[in-house]
């Protein structure tokens, strides 16, 4: 690479990385500032103030915020866990075994993801109510798992193809039976596929707003997006910005440990070592 | 241990293809028996019925007087090392070592022992602690090896287990096959295409060829008597070469001169007209070199060189003849069969290396005619096969098995000893 082609790859580099980030930046700066700083145009608050994190976390707008948030966090974590079992063995069937309606399962599946939200939200609104799963736990985490199993699905699939297949044969030979094998095996070494799906699916559960708001009235299985959605500012005559964006902030940070945390695992490479090299 | 009976195997995949034609083969307790074939010829598809990786369409498989036809591969209780070894990655040696142990809820202490034991065996000691990822090519497949000899299983099965190793340390995990199947006193089964593995480790040799049995027998009856074409063309390297020849009385009209036969081959093939004649490159000599007394036993022809190969200790001579059109095809179609190409039709000969025979220059050969079989082109079967004298050789091997395995067992566990057996078998 020339040197005059590796300056431009570092100035688009840091383009993207601005591009990316400005709005993060931003929402970070907006919640420390104060109501009169909000609208003066500037990048960087005035004065620092922690005024919207208390207003969310222990003033007016705590009661709707940290029930919202506990919500998320269970509702969600529920969901991903559910989504990643559920997934790990249609995944498994998928690659290893060969059976009848394999690809109408996987064609329904994605079918599953790309059909519109908001068009089955009314109907599932009205069935919900008679039932009596509106404004319940097992009432969002339904949903969520039609909106996390099919992705989860496809990618999962994807990394069972991977391993190969003597692994699973060995075992056999060696003692195992088909259950042995998968959960001494073949499981571990699809670790990494079994923690970015199990990412992935978390992300898309805890940044859903339209069965959120859509599917709960009360804090009792309110989740955060649609909580950010009702705050109110501290009189009727100031918006709520500054707290949103702190709450905003509150909830990515999850997701960012998350990342840090899983990084490592989503390492690929691991079957390095098992087969000829 | 146990022996391994197949009756009347077939294989057959859902668009009818047979992979594996009713194939019957007997392997003795004991026994180290090499399935060999071109590739596509059923041999890894039977190895992997024999372990229960593949169903069996019709047949039986039974192994040690129990027929395992419809039981899960853990229940057949045989250890197999796959081609591409199949180490677990996430597990340490010792841990690979030991996994067949842990399923069968084996004692912690016991599972140590066994563990060293093997470890000690195939020098793995230190080792141990590491993962396979950090392991040589060598280290991975005596891994493979490890697991397989951890626990006592009927019978030991290898799929071409050195086909990914460099030429060198495959010769040397060869001797160490050879010599831990001797130490152990194992029923093995070995599946390859290389020839020198089929013919240095095995008693006895099978050759398939698209999913039949062609000729069981040990490697120097193979050699020797081969049963067809088939047989001849695919043991031995450089491969037999076959010459066209045409029958009067008893003598046989090739392109390289006359060739006299004996009482009995002049039975077999009399009454043909058009005929192969199979002569191996070491049945040929420099006419000037050969021995006064040996050359009575075969004629002597002039013929143009067209390459010599020499290196060092022998030396080859690329001698190109004509051959009717219809035997050219066959030819052609034999050694695609064997998965090789033959672009012309031409004789390898091996000469003295001292042999000062030059490329492009005609030169005088002696063909030494007492060891040549003589095949029908059309059925490829072998008019001259002394079927005595080839049950002779194999029952001769046989003996020689049976005197080193008494020997082995004789001398208990001791691994210098088996060292220095490993090397004469070998």
């Amino acid at each position: 690479m020339s040197r005059r082609e590796k300056t431009w790859w570092i100035v688009g580099g840091i383009a993207i990385i601005i591009y990316a980030l400005f709005p993060i930046a931003w929402i970070v700066s907006l919640s420390f500032k104060g109501p009169s700083d909000i609208a003066n145009g500037q990048f960087l608050p005035t004065q620092l103030t922690w005024e919207n994190y208390s207003l969310i976390l222990t003033g007016a707008a705590s009661d709707l915020f940290l029930p919202a948030l506990r919500n998320s966090f269970g509702i969600v974590l529920i969901a991903t866990a559910i989504a990643s079992v559920l997934s790990m063995f249609a995944a498994y069937a998928i690659a290893r075994l060969d059976f009848r309606g394999k690809k109408l399962i996987l064609g329904t599946a994605l079918a599953v993801a790309i059909f519109p939200v908001i068009s089955i939200v009314t109907p599932l609104f009205n069935v919900w109510r008679n039932i009596g799963l509106y404004d319940t736990w097992p009432g969002l985490i339904i949903p969520y798992l039609s909106l996390t199993l099919p992705i989860s699905i496809w990618t999962m699939s994807a990394f069972f193809r991977e391993i190969p297949w003597e692994m699973e044969q060995a075992a056999q030979v060696d003692g195992a039976t088909t259950w042995q094998a998968f959960r001494r095996v073949i499981v571990p070494l699809a670790a990494p596929g079994v923690f970015t799906t199990a990412i992935i699916a978390f992300f898309i559960a805890w940044n859903d707003f339209v069965y959120g708001i859509s599917l709960t009235s009360t804090s009792a299985a309110r989740p955060v997006p649609a909580a950010l959605g009702l705050f109110s500012g501290a009189s009727q005559f100031v918006d709520p910005t500054g707290s949103i964006a702190a709450a905003a902030v509150i909830v990515t940070i999850p997701v960012i440990v998350l990342v840090l945390i899983f990084q490592r695992r989503i390492v690929a490479g691991l079957t390095n070592g098992a087969v000829k090299g | 241990m146990a022996s391994i009976e197949m009756r009347n195997i077939v294989k057959q995949y859902g668009d009818g293809f047979p992979a594996v034609n009713d194939v019957s083969l007997d392997i003795a307790d004991g026994e180290f028996m090499i399935l060999v074939g071109p590739s596509g010829c059923g041999k890894s598809t039977l190895l992997r019925m024999v372990v229960g990786l593949e169903d069996i369409t019709s047949g039986d498989m039974v192994i040690g007087d129990k027929r395992v036809n419809d039981l899960a591969p853990r229940d057949r209780n045989l250890s197999m090392v796959f081609q591409n070894y199949a180490l677990y990655p996430h597990m340490t040696v010792f841990e690979n070592i030991a996994f067949p142990l842990r399923l069968s809820k084996t004692p912690d202490d016991q599972v140590r022992r066994r563990v060293t034991e093997a470890a000690d065996v195939l020098e793995l000691q230190e080792h141990l602690d590491r993962k396979p990822a950090n392991l040589s090519g060598g280290q991975r497949q005596r891994v493979a090896m490890g697991r397989a000899i951890v626990r006592q299983a009927e019978a030991f099965l290898f799929d071409e287990p050195l086909s990914n190793l460099d030429a060198k340390l495959r010769g040397q995990m060869r001797t160490e096959i050879s010599r831990l199947q001797r130490r152990l006193g194992i029923t093995t089964v070995y599946v390859t295409h290389d020839q020198t593995e089929a013919m240095t480790l095995g008693d006895r040799v099978c050759v398939l060829r698209k999913g039949k049995i062609q000729q069981v027998a040990s490697p120097r009856e193979l050699y020797e008597q081969p049963v067809n074409l088939f047989v001849a063309g695919f043991i031995g390297s450089p491969p037999m070469n076959f010459l066209p020849a045409t029958v009067e009385g008893r003598r046989l009209e090739t392109p390289f001169g006359a060739m006299e036969l004996d009482d009995r081959r002049a039975a077999a093939v009399s009454g043909r007209d058009l005929l192969l004649v199979g002569i191996r490159p070491e049945y040929f000599e420099d006419a000037s070199i050969v021995d006064e007394a040996k050359r009575p036993h075969g004629t002597t022809f002039r013929a143009r060189v067209d390459v010599t190969e020499w290196l060092g200790d022998q030396q080859y001579a690329y001698i190109p003849y004509d051959a009717p059109e219809e035997v050219q095809n066959q030819l052609r179609e034999l050694s695609r069969e064997l998965d090789s190409e033959a672009l012309r039709t031409q004789a390898i000969v091996s000469i003295d290396s001292t042999s000062r025979i030059r490329e492009g220059r005609e030169a005088e050969f002696w063909m030494d005619s007492r060891k040549a079989h003589v095949f029908d082109p059309s059925t490829g079967e072998n008019l001259t096969r002394d079927a005595e004298a080839g049950a002779e050789l194999t029952r001769l091997a046989e003996e020689d098995r049976q005197e080193q395995v008494e020997e082995a067992r004789s001398r208990g566990e001791s691994i210098s000893g088996g060292d220095r057996r490993g090397a004469e078998v070998a």
